[in-house]
Order: C-alpha cells, then sequence, then structure tokens
C-alpha cells in the first residue's frame, strides 16, 4: 500500500531535499523531500535509519537475564523496556505479582514519565514553542531557554531530576537498573527513602501544574495555528483499565477511529497478533503497523498521550481529570486531532504522574517484603505498558532449557510510523510547497515530528548538535542553493 | 614452636612477612594481610597460574606469586606502577579474548573479572575486541553454562576434581583455542552428574556458570563488589558472597 507523497509517481528528475539526521529527538532520523523545479512537493518519507537487531540477539539468552539486557535499547526509556519485558517474564513464570510488587513498578514507571515527558517538553520541545519554530537558531534550543526563561528551564531540569530519584530509588540505578524481575520486585522503598521523595513531591505537583498551564496558555494564543498545524485525522490506540480509566501500566487495548468510532475495546493483551500486524516497506528500518480489521490502507493509528488522553474515559487523579476535562472541551468534546496538541497532553500526564507518586509514597504497601511469586511455567510471554511514547508490547517465546528462542517488540515510535510520515507531509504541503527553502521552514518538520517525541532506537543525547546539510538541486542535478547547519546551530550557505 | 616454626621471612614491598615451609608467595601473603591481586586463585584448591594476574618480581624475575614456592630472604616486588600496569593488560586482554558484556550480565556486582578491572583501573578494554564465537549450554535443569564469559581459571575443573570428585569440567585445545569442555559423550551439561550444589557450581569468577533462575535476585548496592573493593573481599575468604540456592 503507497499513501499519497509516499511514493512520486516520476522521481527520476525531482530534486531530493533531506534533513539528516533529524535534531531534538531521541535516535538517528532522516527526512527527504522530492520536489519538482516549483518547488512542488511529489514525495516526503521519515526514515528510520538505524538497524539494532536486539530481537535476534536476545536469542538463545536465558530469560530472567532479558528484562536487563533489553532495556539497554534506550537511555531514555529503559524502565520501560525494563517492565514490559518483566511483564512478559511474569507470564512466562506463571506468576501473579505481588500488589506490593505491582505498586512498586508503577512508582518506578510514574518516575520515568515524569522525567521523560519533563525532558521532551523542556528541553526538546520548549524552543520551538517558546520562540517559534523559524526563530534564531542559535536561540532555539535549551541553553536559549535557560537564558530566556531561567525558572522554567529550572521546573524542566527539577522535574526531570525527581522522576531520575524515583527511578533511582525503586530500581537501584537512575539510568538501568535491575529492580524489576520476573514475578516482582528485589528491594521494596524504605521509609527513609520514602520521605527523601515525600520532602520534594509537592513542589513536583507544583511544577506540572504549571507546566500545564504553560502548554494551554501557548496553545490558547493561537488556536487555530497549533490546530492545523500538521492536521490530519486517524484512529488512536492505548490501554485502558478496566473501567477506562487511564492507567499507563496495565489494562486492556482499546482503539477507536477517527470519528470516534471503537474498533476494539478491553482486548486481552496477550493475543496482540489477532487485532494488529505490521508492514515492512524497502525505505525504512522500521515497521509499519496496522489494525488488522481495518487493513492497510486506514488501519494506522496514533499512540501516545495524545491517543491516551483522548481514549480514556476518565484519570483516576483529580488534578489531572481536571485538565482532561479543559482538554476535551476544547476539542468540542470529541477526540483532538491536532499534531502540536500531543504537547497538551503529555504535560496531562506529567501532572497524572506526580499525583501518582504522591498518592503512592503514602501507601504503606511499599514497605512490604512480599515482593515476588511464582507459579507455572509457560513458553511465551506477553507484555505491555504505556511508555512514555505509547503502547509497548514485548513478545517472547522461551524452549524448555529456558532461552528465548524468539522475540518481538513493537514499540511505541513504530506504532506512530505512519502517523509520523502523515504530518511530515501534512506540513511539507502547508509550509514548504511552492517556498524558497529556508532553515526555519525546514524546521517545521522536525516540529511536527518533535510532536510524538520519537524514540527512533536508544538516545544518542546529540541534542541539536550534529551537523546538518541541505542540498537544493535542479532536474539537471545541478547544485543551485545550500544550507549548513554547523554543531553550534548556526546556519550558512 | 609456632615462634620458631614461623622464624622464616619474605620481603614484600619492602615489609617483612613470615612464612612456613611449602608456603607459597601467594600464601604468606594472604596470611600476613598483603593484597596481591589474583583471579585464579582460591586458597581451597591447588594453585595453577593460569591468570597470571598475581605476576611479582621476584629478586628481579618475573612469577605467579600463587605457585611460587616462598624461601628464605626472597625479595618480592608486588605493588609497582609496571606490575599493575602488565596485571591491566591481561584483564584487558581477557576482557577481548571473550564476550564480556557486563551492562546485562547478571554476575554484574559480583564478578572478581570486574572487580579486578576496576580495582587496576582499567577504563577501556584498549585491544581490540576478538567477538568469538562461543557457546552457550542450557541443557542442565539448574545450571546455565555461558562459555562466552569463561576466563580458563580452571576453578570449576579443579572444584569438581578436587572436592566434588566428579570431573565434570576439562581444558581443551591448544594457544587461543583452549576451551573449557564438559566431559560428557555430547557435552552437554545436562548429561553429566554435575548438582547445583555441587563446589564447582560455586567459584566461577564470572558469570560463565550460573545458578538458573537466580539473575538480578540480589539488589543493586548488596553485591559483594558494590561497597567494597576485590582486595578487601579476597582478604576475607570465609565472608565471600555465594549465590542462593532455589
Amino acid at each position: 500500500m503507497t499513501f499519497a507523497l509516499e511514493t512520486a509517481a516520476h522521481p527520476e528528475n525531482l530534486k531530493r531535499i533531506v534533513i539528516e539526521p533529524v535534531t531534538r529527538v531521541e535516535g538517528h532520523g532522516k527526512v527527504t523531500l522530492l520536489m519538482d523545479e516549483d518547488n512542488r512537493v511529489h514525495q516526503a518519507r521519515f526514515h528510520i535509519v538505524e538497524f539494532r537487531g536486539f530481537e535476534k540477539f536476545v536469542q538463545g539468552r536465558p530469560f530472567w537475564e532479558v528484562p536487563v539486557l533489553v532495556q539497554r535499547l534506550c537511555g531514555i526509556c529503559p524502565v520501560s523496556h525494563n517492565l514490559a519485558a518483566c511483564k512478559a517474564m511474569d507470564m512466562i513464570i506463571g506468576a501473579t505479582v505481588p500488589v506490593a510488587a505491582d505498586k512498586l513498578r508503577r512508582l518506578m514507571h510514574m518516575g520515568q514519565i515524569l522525567q521523560s515527558h519533563a525532558l521532551h517538553f523542556f528541553h526538546l520541545s520548549a524552543p520551538d514553542l517558546l520562540f517559534g519554530f523559524d526563530a534564531a537558531v542559535g536561540k532555539r534550543n535549551i541553553a536559549g531557554i535557560v537564558a530566556a526563561y531561567p525558572d522554567i528551564a529550572r521546573q524542566g531540569v527539577g522535574l526531570r531530576r525527581y522522576g531520575q530519584e524515583v527511578i533511582r530509588l525503586t530500581s537501584g540505578k537512575r539510568v538501568h537498573g535491575t529492580g524489576v524481575i520476573p514475578g516482582g520486585m528485589n528491594k521494596n522503598l524504605s521509609l527513609d527513602e520514602r520521605d527523601y521523595l515525600l520532602k520534594e513531591i509537592d513542589q513536583i505537583i507544583a511544577w506540572s501544574q504549571a507546566a500545564v498551564e504553560l502548554i494551554k496558555m501557548i496553545y490558547s494564543e493561537r488556536p487555530d495555528f497549533h490546530n492545523g498545524f500538521g492536521f490530519y485525522r486517524s484512529s488512536f490506540m492505548s490501554l485502558v483499565r478496566e473501567d477506562g480509566a487511564l492507567d499507563l501500566y496495565h489494562g486492556g487495548l482499546r482503539a477507536r477511529d477517527e470519528h470516534g468510532q471503537t474498533i476494539f475495546d478491553h482486548v486481552d493483551y496477550t493475543h496482540y497478533w489477532d487485532y494488529i500486524h505490521e508492514e515492512v516497506k524497502s525505505w525504512s528500518y522500521m515497521k509499519f503497523p496496522f489494525i488488522r480489521a481495518r487493513g492497510r490502507e486506514q488501519g494506522w493509528y496514533r499512540v501516545g498521550p495524545l491517543a491516551r488522553i483522548n481514549n480514556c474515559d476518565f484519570i483516576p487523579t483529580g488534578l489531572a481529570e481536571a485538565e482532561r476535562k479543559i482538554f476535551k472541551e476544547f476539542g468540542g468534546g470529541s477526540a483532538t486531532q491536532a499534531t502540536l496538541a500531543y504537547h497538551w497532553a503529555r504535560m496531562i500526564e506529567m501532572l497524572h504522574a506526580a499525583e501518582t507518586i504522591q498518592e503512592l509514597l503514602h501507601d504503606p504497601d511499599l514497605q512490604s517484603d512480599d515482593l515476588v511469586s511464582n507459579g507455572e511455567r509457560q513458553l511465551r510471554g506477553v507484555g505491555v505498558i504505556e511508555a512514555p511514547r505509547g503502547t509497548l508490547i514485548h513478545h517472547y517465546r522461551i524452549n524448555e532449557d529456558e532461552q528465548i528462542v524468539r522475540a518481538n517488540l513493537i514499540v511505541s515510535t513504530t506504532h506512530n510510523n505512519q502517523a509520523m510520515n502523515e504530518a511530515v507531509r501534512q506540513v511539507a504541503l502547508q509550509y514548504l510547497d511552492g517556498q524558497q527553502l529556508t532553515e526555519g521552514l525546514l524546521n517545521h518538520i522536525e516540529v511536527a515530528i518533535r510532536a510524538f517525541d520519537p524514540c527512533l532506537s536508544c538516545a544518542t543525547h546529540a541534542i541539536g548538535k550534529m551537523p546538518l546539510e541541505v542540498e537544493l538541486m535542479d532536474a539537471a542535478g545541478t547544485l543551485i542553493q545550500r544550507l549548513i547547519k554547523d554543531s553550534d546551530g548556526q546556519c550558512r550557505a | 614452636m609456632g615462634a620458631l616454626v614461623m622464624s622464616k621471612a619474605i620481603t614484600i614491598d619492602g615489609k617483612s612477612v613470615s612464612f612456613i615451609d611449602g608456603q607459597t608467595i601467594m600464601d604468606a601473603a594472604l596470611a600476613a594481610g598483603v593484597y596481591i591481586p589474583h583471579l585464579c586463585h582460591n586458597p581451597e584448591f591447588e594453585p595453577h597460574g593460569n591468570c597470571k594476574l598475581c605476576i611479582v618480581s621476584v629478586n628481579g624475575r618475573n612469577m605467579t606469586a600463587c605457585t611460587m614456592p616462598a624461601a628464605e630472604d626472597m625479595v618480592v616486588a608486588s605493588d609497582t606502577p609496571e606490575l599493575d600496569s602488565d596485571r591491566q593488560a591481561l584483564v584487558q586482554m581477557l576482557f577481548v579474548e571473550g564476550n564480556h558484556i557486563c551492562p546485562a550480565c547478571e554476575a554484574s556486582g559480583n564478578c572478581q573479572l570486574q572487580a579486578a578491572a576496576y580495582y587496576l583501573k582499567m577504563l577501556s578494554p584498549h585491544f581490540m575486541h576478538f567477538y568469538p564465537p562461543r557457546e552457550v549450554d542450557a541443557s542442565h535443569p539448574d545450571i546455565f553454562l555461558d562459555l562466552n564469559r569463561c576466563i580458563l581459571c580452571e576453578l570449576c575443573v579443579r572444584a569438581s576434581r578436587e572436592v566434588d570428585g566428579k570431573n565434570v569440567f576439562g581444558i581443551s585445545g591448544r594457544g587461543i583455542g583452549t576451551h573449557l569442555v564438559v566431559n560428557a559423550a555430547s557435552g552437554r551439561l545436562g548429561d553429566t552428574n554435575f548438582a547445583v550444589t555441587d563446589k564447582a557450581a560455586q567459584v566461577c569468577p564470572t558469570g560463565a556458570i550460573l545458578i538458573k533462575r537466580q539473575g538480578y535476585k540480589i539488589p543493586i548496592g548488596q553485591r559483594t563488589f558494590d561497597h567494597k573493593k576485590i582486595s578487601e573481599v579476597q582478604m576475607e575468604p570465609a565472608k565471600r558472597t555465594e549465590p542462593e540456592h532455589e
């Protein structure tokens, strides 16, 4: 299946514009545009250029090692891979995770949501949102935020630090800890650790509220622009709790189409393949999943904060639920389809994470020593959670010797593959079609990609530092314009 | 009588260290509280001199302290920049010769190879990785054998032979082709009489012989080398942490 603008009918005489790498995202990706002599866009693609291979090299490894091994996929959301893999291993060992361990995992996960959402909003996206998409490139970065909005920058760093501390105290390390084990957890939260986290939680909630207010203010200043930027309609998929509440750790799969009609609901994720298939395309290392019932053409969907806030019936924490209602009202009572609304939904989730952390910290179960269980061995395990960027699926098969024989990972960003490509195409048509290209215009494409907070593989931490070179050639292949962005962010011809 | 027996002495790094006949330099050093880095030496088994980490200068000649009998008036140098540099290179070679992926290894924090690398201030593997194709053997119901992490210390070979009386493990091949083998017609651990309670299941200094399903049950912060250097732990052999059985 080929979508509009995915493949040009006659690419042979078109000039090729490349944005590589896409900056202020996690991992490496590039965008290619094919344009004619009048700068009309004929093809737009968002490519993932890395090959990871984790599904292959976990084969042969003992299953209990895998949750720690696969979290090395990423330095930003290792907790997500760790938890999803461990949920699969819970199934393999036939365990019913003890209540205390379940709550400790949820606490760790909320720390992850908090730090990842804060990182994305304050470090990666705030420069675009506060300065403008085509503001001076030297200013459009976290250093610019620190200089112009020191309080906002401080809050962003503080939120991220707190999330990392929650992760450290539950997993043993800020990054790549080992607290989660098949069947439960290897440690509880001591009273000293709890008190240490409680000291700051009121401040963290206040800062999260301020972040929601900030994105609301930005959004409401130019609602038409923010709603219209890279606009398109799509289905949404996410986990929801049994009662329809937002639940980022566990639940059933819910998908709704672009008109808000339910495609499936409360689906047992251990049979996800009955509902989701994946398509491979030659020009990207990332697969294109689709909802089976709707087919390859209509079955693509979005996951992540926007999908979750749209899909859930309510948020089980007070402040975030009040914000969800405002968000829903803004969307006219139905699902909000705007690409940039991802930022708003993400901040509502960050507030929910902060509230949930506070709630959990007051729960005495966190000091319990009943942390691990076991059961009857299975040869297959599926674990699904809502990672910061969306639904994350880990699926493993083992042999009788307890070695992994097959693994399938559908990571959050993979679900959004078609959606990100669609956003790139919409923005290319809206802002670049027929225009003389500038760095600011090209950044519009990156802004659309950043809204999804894609984790293209593992985090590279090369935030805006890698050089970017864009060449404009005419139909004969002669260079007519070149823009180079240096590692210091300066643009030159 | 005891005072008379202990009257012989060697000098290690300028310090007089008493010994009795039959003791090696390593025995005398450990008894006197002088640390000489080592990986393949374990006082419970016959010394082998495999890893060469305990190399010391004896009257100007390099010797392995674990196999060299102490003799009166020996002048031994151990804690020198030159020898530590050699030891670091040896550890680096052990790392590149196998496939030691500490970030995903469940022995991390309990691993003597990793702890020795920290002790010797190894910052990188320095040499090109060999990335050798090595086998894993999961056929035993309670033990996972991962030859990627084997450093050929032969502690399991010695423990199985000397303590367990089973000869489950052996060494085959020569030079760079040297490798650990399992004493079964199939070559698989599951076809031997190896038991999880055997001494040989407890002595691996790395993550090559793992008791199944233990994984990361011991949290970060409670692992053997989380708060202690290998020099401190190896000076207290009785306190060595051994994995729990299920």
